[in-house]
């Protein structure tokens, strides 16, 4: 009895935390005012916030379910690809040229973002549009 | 017991109205975005919040049958965001 009513406990504080991470994440994605401060927001929604959801699922499936954590693979599997996709988000930005310039590279050298093949060069100077 | 459970209760309502608003705010930085970038990281996070949103589904209804359908939104989501930024970058998505 006490163990089920710890439990609920848990469930409730991984429920709180996720969604007040959730609720920071999302603010900072509206109030933020660069898109490079931006980038970096909604990384607590995918880590802590969905995180802590998950961990509650898990909990609660533990004590009043049979068990279940295969929730955890939804973790792992968004720990991994949150970094990868916020990476092509950067390179978007510098593609755009939404963002400072990356500092000067040694003669000869480019960052690896500009250097586009030469069959793509139509495509290499993006349409500069500001808001 | 029941005090317990009254308060989960509460806190997965809580949970729901947050996290829905937070998809609300994500859906506005889709819709103000300047530029390409700021869509597609608003995309990525309407994603992350729709999986919290069926997690909170699965934990109201005490199921779990709604597992499979969170992560396959998951590995989908990844893929979409990588295509659309393939997309801005190259110009296409499979060269």
């Amino acid at each position: 009895m006490t163990y089920e009513i710890i439990a609920i406990y848990a469930v409730i504080f991984c429920l709180v935390v996720g969604s007040i991470f959730t609720l920071v994440g999302a603010i900072g994605l509206l109030k933020f005012n660069d898109s490079m401060t931006r980038l970096h927001a909604p990384t607590k929604v995918g880590t802590v916030g969905v995180g802590a959801l998950l961990l509650a699922s898990v909990i609660y499936n533990g004590v009043f379910n049979e068990g279940a954590i295969q929730e955890l693979l939804i973790m792992g599997f968004l720990f991994v690809t949150a970094p990868i996709s916020a990476n092509f988000i950067a390179k978007v930005n510098m593609h755009r040229r939404a963002c400072d310039a990356p500092p000067e590279l040694p003669e000869g050298e480019q960052w690896a973002t500009f250097d586009v093949p030469a069959t793509d060069a139509d495509i290499s100077d993006p349409v500069i549009e500001k808001a | 017991m029941t005090l317990a459970t009254e308060m989960m209760d509460y806190a997965l309502i809580l949970a729901f109205v947050i996290v829905g608003l937070c998809q609300l705010m994500a859906m506005i930085r889709v819709v103000i975005g300047p530029d390409t970038g700021d869509r597609i990281l608003a995309l990525d996070t309407m994603v992350v919040n729709a999986i919290g949103l069926i997690v909170l589904m699965g934990l109201s209804q005490g199921t779990r049958i709604y597992f499979e359908v969170s992560l396959i939104i998951a590995m989908l989501g990844f893929v979409s965001t990588v295509a659309y930024a393939r997309f801005v970058l190259r110009g296409d998505i499979i060269e």
